[in-house]
């Protein structure tokens, strides 16, 4: 019954923070969703439906299954390699992108974004790609080792309004 | 033989460790790589050629006996399963190597990752061990996912990070639901298990409905569309072939062993996935990028997998499992012919689009085969498919599914004239200027509006006299898919007798179940 408890309590606190806009508290989110589905695989346990495989010293009630805790085990190292990706993600300027607007990857820099309230009230203009795209496309790219430097400064350039500057008199077609 | 089932797990993921220490040398990755893609579908060639009579080849790994160990089982649907993604993975690796993709160091290390947990998805017949699976080939995606591609693709890579994992989440918790209710999670001693009782049959469900979300069903699709077009285009069709196909096959295998194909759910089945294809391929039919339109696709495709659920018979079954076959590749192809596209004029969107056709005609014609086979024109696979899928339902008094798999088809139709009509025919796009922005595709061009630069003259000096035109090095892999298209559609005989193996493989899985507990 306690086991239940504290997974339904671990859960809802989990979803709340997944709710959340900033990466980071998502990134709590999981932590505790993954804790709950951790009791949920220790409580699944019980030595009352097998015997034990290897030495049968001992009785079995006072053992405890150790199949959940083999998954218990694997699942923690699991959500911890994933929750350093999630923080080096926050880190590195996923907290300031907003989760796409609409489904087309070239119709980010014209179309207008939702705003990045919450966590990140900076004005960058790397951040933005359309106040990226006034700069010009030499404006410096946001995500030092997430992604390629110069496919990110092209990126920011939206398709929609091409820059006006100095063309480099290479159109051909 | 059976030894060397779980080489489709070690095998990849060594020489993924190997690339890394070879980082310095481009070519040695290459080499490395694309050699373990290769080995790959050998050894799936070779699963086939020895399941295709309805073998069950199983190995209770470090020798434990059955029930104890953590057994790899493969049948001829794995083994189907498993040469069709190898050699996707090689396609789309080479193609990869052509946008140099692999510029990053740990490109290729990923791939190998990814489709290492991918084929050790299809292998193994454990629950927990399937989470993991999925978990080494989600890992390596995530971050191919938010490397390469442009600016949005941490918003995106977000989107597909959060979601997934969620779904990874309820997925353990169901796994551990099962072994709480089952007291097992090896497939094979959990055959028919929820159909004995309700509580299992309910743990069953939670792991039904994470793997799902993995497949992109409606309601739980729109992670999908929203997250695949935005990485770079050749991650987009390694992706589009790999992830959701585990949730798929994982529900093929799940629902035919742990519930023996339970009748009084098919109803249930039917209004989902008939959902999925009508919502998918009207989502579509609304979107104005080329790789926003293919992946909405995806989740109407995988309607028309799954429907052979619906019906559990051999023959939907069948149709099932040809289906699913033959849409790994066509999917594949026209994502690489778009993504040739895309990757030399630098957009996806068809409004900024136009003129392929005369510019890298041997191009239209790849895209314009897969298109053809993925909305079910003859001689190509997928009217093998979706003729043999539309028989299925007609024998099982499911007129108004086949009415609508007709229907969803002519929408699919619409949707990649829309797609041809934009980005192929016509004359060129207005702001061609665009790709010389694009790094690569212009770098090596020569200005030859200047009368003055010497530039042409340059000895070894690389002229592009027509920047649109895509490179033969593109055009290939997605014209290999294509042609394997073409042929699988002439001699749909061969894959469709293997389909039906399987088939019968899952509506009667003691064969499989046995050799499992053994």
């Amino acid at each position: 019954m306690s086991t239940a408890v504290l997974v339904a309590l671990l859960v809802a606190a989990g979803v709340y923070l997944l709710l959340q806009r900033g990466l980071v508290r998502v990134t709590f989110g999981f932590v505790l969703l993954g804790h709950a589905a951790n009791v949920l695989l220790l409580g699944a346990g019980g030595m009352d439906r097998r015997d034990p495989p290897l030495l049968a010293d001992g009785s079995s009630a006072q053992a405890a299954d150790p199949l959940p805790q083999a998954f218990a085990l694997t699942a923690i190292v699991i959500a911890f390699g994933i929750t350093v990706y999630l923080l080096a993600l926050a880190g590195n300027g996923g907290e300031r992108d907003a989760p796409p607007s609409d489904a087309e990857p070239s119709a980010s820099g014209g179309a207008p974004r939702t705003g990045t309230p919450g966590g990140a009230p900076d004005g960058d203009p790397a951040g933005d790609p359309s106040a990226g795209a006034v700069a010009g496309p030499m404006t410096v790219p946001v995500a030092g080792p997430v992604g390629d430097p110069s496919a990110d400064a092209v990126g920011t350039t939206p398709t929609g309004a091409a820059p006006t500057g100095p063309t480099t008199g290479r159109e051909h077609a | 033989m059976n030894d060397w089932l779980p080489a489709v797990l070690w095998l990849p993921l060594l020489v993924a460790a190997a690339t890394v220490a070879a980082r310095r040398s481009t070519t040695a990755q290459r080499v490395l790589a694309l050699g373990t893609h290769g080995a790959v579908v050998v050894l799936g060639v070779t699963l086939v050629v020895a399941t295709r009579d309805g073998a069950v080849l199983v190995e209770q790994v470090a020798g434990w006996p059955g029930g104890v160990s953590i057994p790899f089982a493969v049948d001829v649907f794995a083994a189907l399963m498993i040469t069709v993604t190898s050699l996707l993975v090689l396609v789309t690796s080479t193609f990869a190597v052509g946008t140099r993709d692999d510029d990053d160091p740990y490109f290729h290390a990923l791939v190998l990752v990814l489709s290492g947990g991918v084929y050790g998805a299809f292998a193994t017949a454990d629950l927990f061990n399937l989470f993991v699976m999925i978990e080494v080939a989600l890992v390596p995606s995530y971050v191919l996912l938010t490397r390469s591609g442009r600016l949005p693709q941490l918003g995106a890579g977000r989107v597909y990070l959060t979601v997934n994992l969620l779904v990874s989440t309820i997925l353990l918790s169901g796994v551990g639901l099962v072994y709480a209710t089952a007291g097992t999670v090896n497939l094979g001693e959990l055959a028919g298990a929820a159909q004995g009782s309700v509580a299992v049959a309910l743990a069953g469900g939670v792991v039904l409905v994470a793997l799902g979300a993995k497949a992109a069903l409606v309601p739980v699709h729109s992670w999908l569309p929203r997250s695949y077009p935005f990485a770079s285009v050749a991650v987009t069709a390694l992706l589009s072939g790999l992830l959701t196909k585990i949730g798929v096959y994982w529900i093929f295998r799940l629902y035919a062993v742990m519930f023996g194909g339970d009748e009084r759910l098919h109803t249930a089945w039917l209004w989902v996935l008939g959902a999925t294809m009508v919502v998918g391929v009207l989502g579509a039919l609304g979107e104005s990028g080329m790789r926003a339109i293919l992946s909405f696709h995806m989740t109407s495709q995988v309607g028309y997998i799954l429907l052979g659920i619906g019906f559990f018979g051999p023959l939907g079954l069948a149709a099932g499992i040809f289906y699913l076959l033959h849409h790994i590749i066509v999917k594949a192809a026209l994502f690489l012919a778009c993504g040739a596209i895309e990757h030399r004029a630098g957009t996806g969107r068809l409004s900024e689009l136009g003129g392929a056709a005369r510019h890298s005609p041997w191009l239209a014609l790849v895209f314009l085969g897969s298109a053809l086979s993925l909305v079910g024109i003859p001689p190509f696979s997928g009217f093998v498919a979706k003729l043999t899928l539309i028989r299925a339902a007609v024998l099982e008094t499911e007129y108004v599914v086949a009415g609508l798999a007709v229907v969803v088809s002519l929408f699919t139709l619409l949707s990649m004239l829309k797609i041809w009509n934009g980005a192929f025919w016509g004359g060129d796009p207005e702001p061609a200027r665009e790709a010389a922005l694009v790094p690569g595709a212009a770098e090596n061009l020569p200005d030859v509006t200047d009368p003055t630069s010497d530039v042409l003259r340059r000895r070894g000096a690389d002229v592009v006299p027509d920047p649109l035109r895509v490179p033969w090095r593109l055009v290939l892999p997605g014209a290999a898919l294509t042609l394997l298209s073409l042929s699988i559609g002439l001699g749909a005989d061969v894959l469709l007798g293997l389909a039906q193996t399987a088939a019968d493989g899952l509506v009667d899985p003691s064969r499989y179940v046995e050799a499992v507990t053994r």
